[in-house]
């Protein structure tokens, strides 16, 4: 069995977003790059098939230098090896379904584990379109995985219920909180990880299909109001700010 | 990670060494090995440990047992151990960065500090090969837990007035005695015991939980850590079979004070970790209590509170991990293969015991008086257990008294300056020649500072060794000050140090850094030129007094700065943060 786990790093869920100058992009300083949390759940995934049955994980990221720290951890955590696809992180989906395909095209991956979204951009495309790049059958959003003779069985939380799905290997599987419980490093693994191969490949300058034009805070909210009175009198205050202030009644 | 390869490093001498001539490390400088261990640990500790804060504080010793051993699974536990006894060896700036996390929940990391530091490295250092091959590994893993159990009710700061007594009865030793305070006692399965073989030759011993004669007592009730196990035990006919002994009969001394000593540093990490955790509530609270109008971090006195909290956290990370550096360097290169290993590791750590005692002292004491203004801070709410900062404070008075106490760890500092200065490795000299100017910057004048300070320092300490010779120990405040200021000196430096490197290595947070550090110089500067004159006061008389008076008056050059436009630009800063700002991990 053989395994890719594609990565990406996002702001820590604590940093202070601000938007640089250019109108478009993050303003990197002060950032705290993280593992997408969804993706932590996509390798914890792949650990737990390797430590059951025997298999190779290889951990892929599109992006910059500093991924790199991302992609030892990744090996700090059990992966077998790592590969940096260099590209420059466009907000393009799509450019990175296609780094991503263009590598595990013909490497003989039986299964691709990937985050079913990127935490913050919150698109949940690079795994579908992965699939489709590469026709191969999908899950997306699974929340319980088993993997039989060439083929899997996937639940994924649906409106409602859940849904299960069963198809056949090669797949691409997206993964959700609640698949499983993310490992840390041991610190073994961590000095462990230097030894293993963290290999860089160039990516090929693919066409962006789309480009983001701006990106924006949402309104800093308004100061509170205290409504003065008793009860009587502060309801009917609300019930008229409601009215013709807020106008939603 | 070689900082320090030049000759001329050793204990004190940064005291003569002109400021920015030694190497020194800064956390700025850590690898990205250590930046990821130090991670794990930061993860464990939000992850599995901070959750948990009520249930340690209810004394859930069951619980304290389970996440050690969790630690274990990591690898934490086995930081110090030789690879060869399935720990890691790590090295001490790696291990500093742990220490920092875990002190983050100040009672598991008592817990965590006595099994990983003074527990388990009495086998480390002093083992025989039976012993580390049956303790250590499972010491790693966190199978088993370890005490280490030194004082006694009559035998604290005197640790050799030991009256436990160790009797060789056949292939047994018999013990008889008791032991207080010791820390993991209510859940430890291994415990490094101190008694005198015929009541005379101070000696080691490793008992287990379940010897015969050997009972635990109940629980201490405790101003603060209440979640780490403190009890006394007793030894009654307790029979240990007889290759229990740790080291050679008579060496127990060299084992106990040896291991307190590489205690010493680390307690100064643990209260970095949480001083930080102090700042932050902090900050949050003062920056959502208003009052007369406004949230209370408008007003200058608490802008000063936080000013001050953030830079008492900057100058112990600058000095802890300068200190780190020298004693990595002197310890960490010697590997375990060779020949008399841990004697030569723990001769290195002699040699930094001053630095280390420094860092001790300092770093309880600033966040004893962090965890003071934080409870000031809050108002009344700070006096109230439903916030913060009630614990911080009953839990970092701890600090203060154990590992030797600060009254100690000071004598220490002066004893290792006064006998170092008359053996000619540390010529103090009354130099009073002018100052050659430390060219411009933003930090010019903090440096001049210093230089200044060492001066005093040199000058007063030197006229006092003249008058006294070592007797001057026996004055304890005049000794006192000596080490005050030989530990402020060594503080302010490494400041200063720090920021300029930061400042060269356009930093992120290199203005902050020279705020932080021109704040302390110009707070702490007066002071010792004080504790020079009056040190002075306690040796001198008449004309020779009025002569001194006459000299200090040319390292009396220091103009201070408007402290509050600096604290005024520190606030700023962090309080836009939220959190102490400059981040290594
Ligand atoms: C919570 C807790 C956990 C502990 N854990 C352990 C443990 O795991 N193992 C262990 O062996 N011990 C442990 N201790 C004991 C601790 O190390 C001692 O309490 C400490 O060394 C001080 O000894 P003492 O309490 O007897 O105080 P004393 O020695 O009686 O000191 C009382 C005061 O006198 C001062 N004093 C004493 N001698 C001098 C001197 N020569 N010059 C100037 N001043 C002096 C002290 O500084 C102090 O202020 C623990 C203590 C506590 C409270």
């Amino acid at each position: 069995m053989k395994i890719l786990v594609a990565l990406k790093q996002v702001p820590d869920t604590e940093t202070k977003i601000k938007v640089a100058a250019d109108g478009r992009s993050l303003d990197p300083i002060d950032v705290k790059w993280i593992t997408n949390p969804y993706d932590e759940n996509a390798m914890e995934e792949a650990l737990r098939i390797k430590e059951a049955q025997g298999a190779e994980v290889v951990a892929v990221s599109v992006g910059g230098e500093r991924t790199r720290e991302m992609l030892r951890n990744a090996l700090a955590l059990g992966a077998d090896s790592a590969v940096l696809i260099r590209a420059l992180e466009t907000g393009d989906p799509l450019s990175v379904a296609r780094h991503l395909a263009a590598y595990a095209q013909g490497k003989g991956f039986d299964l691709l584990l990937l985050g079913h979204m990127g935490f913050g951009g919150d698109n949940g495309a690079v795994g579908p379109m992965l699939a489709e790049l590469l026709g191969l059958a999908q899950a997306t959003v699974v929340t319980r995985l088993e993997l039989g003779e060439g083929c899997f069985r996937a639940e994924r939380e649906a409106e409602g219920g859940t849904e299960v799905i069963e198809g056949s290997l090669p797949a691409v599987i997206t993964t959700q909180r609640g698949l499983n419980e993310p490992r840390y490093p041991t610190l073994k693994g961590i000095i462990g990880a230097k030894k293993k191969p963290l290999e860089e490949l160039e990516g090929t300058a693919t066409e962006a299909a789309i480009s983001i034009s701006a990106i924006a805070l949402p309104p800093a909210r308004p100061e509170g109001r205290k409504l003065e009175g008793n009860a009587a009198a502060q309801a009917a205050a609300l019930l008229q700010l409601l009215r013709e202030e807020a106008k939603v009644i | 990670m070689d900082v320090c390869t030049s000759e001329k490093i050793f204990g004190g001498s940064f005291l003569l060494a002109p400021i920015g001539s030694q190497p020194q490390f800064t956390p700025e400088e850590l690898s990205e090995e250590a930046r990821a261990i130090g991670k794990v640990a930061r993860s464990f500790v939000e992850g599995e440990v901070l959750p948990k804060d009520a249930e340690i504080d209810e004394l859930d010793l069951e619980l304290s047992r389970k996440l050690l051993r969790k630690g274990g699974d990591l690898g934490l536990l086995g930081l110090e151990i030789p690879e060869a006894y399935d720990g890691l060896d790590l090295d001490k700036i790696t291990g500093l960065l742990v220490l920092e996390e875990l002190g983050r929940q100040a009672s598991f990391s008592v817990s965590y500090g006595a099994h990983t530091g003074i527990g388990t490295l009495p086998i480390v250092y002093f083992g025989n090969e039976a012993q580390k091959a049956k303790y250590l590994p499972k010491l790693a893993s966190g199978e088993w837990l370890a005490a280490y159990a030194l004082t006694e009710p009559g035998a604290g700061s005197d640790a050799m007035n030991s009256k436990t007594v160790a009797t060789l009865d056949g292939d047994h030793w018999v013990l008889n005695g008791s032991k207080m305070w010791i820390t993991n006692a209510g859940f430890a399965d291994v415990f490094v015991v101190f008694a005198k073989v015929d009541g005379r030759k101070f000696s080691a011993f490793i008992v287990e939980k379940n010897d015969p004669g050997f009972f635990i007592e109940a629980e201490e009730h405790k101003l603060g850590i209440k979640g780490s196990s403190t009890r006394a035990m007793n030894f009654d006919n307790c029979r240990i079979p007889k290759d229990r002994l740790l080291g050679e009969i008579g060496r127990g001394h060299r084992i106990a004070f040896g291991i307190l000593a590489i205690g010493r540093f680390k307690l100064g990490a643990g209260c970095n970790g949480i001083a930080k955790e102090a700042l932050k509530v902090t900050l949050r609270y003062t920056g959502e209590r208003a009052q007369f109008g406004k949230t209370i971090n408008n007003f200058g006195l608490i802008r000063k509170y936080l000013a001050m909290m953030a830079t008492r956290i900057f100058v112990a990370e600058s000095m802890n991990f300068r200190t780190i550096g020298y004693i990595n360097d002197g310890m960490h290169s010697i590997h375990w293969d060779q020949p008399d290993a841990a004697k030569a590791k723990l001769e290195m750590m002699d040699e930094f015991q001053m630095e280390a005692s420094m860092m001790k002292i300092w770093d309880s004491e600033a966040l004893g008086l962090i965890a003071d203004e934080s409870v000031q801070c809050f108002g009344g709410y700070g006096f109230s257990a439903e916030y913060a900062p009630e614990k911080l404070y009953r839990d970092n008075r701890i600090n203060r008294l154990f590992e030797g106490t600060n009254e100690i760890n000071r004598m220490i500092i002066a004893s290792q300056i006064f006998k170092k200065s008359s053996n000619a490795s540390l010529p103090l000299r009354k130099d009073t020649a002018d100052l050659p100017r430390l060219g411009d910057g933003p930090l010019a004048k903090a440096k001049q500072a210093v230089e200044l300070a060492k001066r005093q320092a040199q000058y007063a300490t030197a006229a006092a060794l003249e008058v006294c010779g070592q007797k001057l120990i026996e004055n304890q405040e005049g000794a006192a000050r000596a080490a005050e200021m030989a530990t402020e000196i060594y503080a302010m430096e490494s400041a200063v140090v720090r920021a300029e490197k930061m400042a060269t290595a356009s930093h992120r947070w290199s203005e902050l850094a020279i705020d932080l550090a021109k704040l302390f110089v110009n707070e702490t500067t007066p002071r010792i030129l004080t504790n020079a004159k009056l040190l002075l006061g306690e040796v001198l008389e008449d004309d020779a007094l009025d002569q001194a008076m006459a000299d200090m008056k040319a390292f009396d050059g220091y103009a201070p700065e408007a402290g509050s436009k600096i604290t005024s630009r520190i606030a700023d800063q962090i309080i836009a943060k939220g959190a102490y700002p400059i981040e290594y991990l």
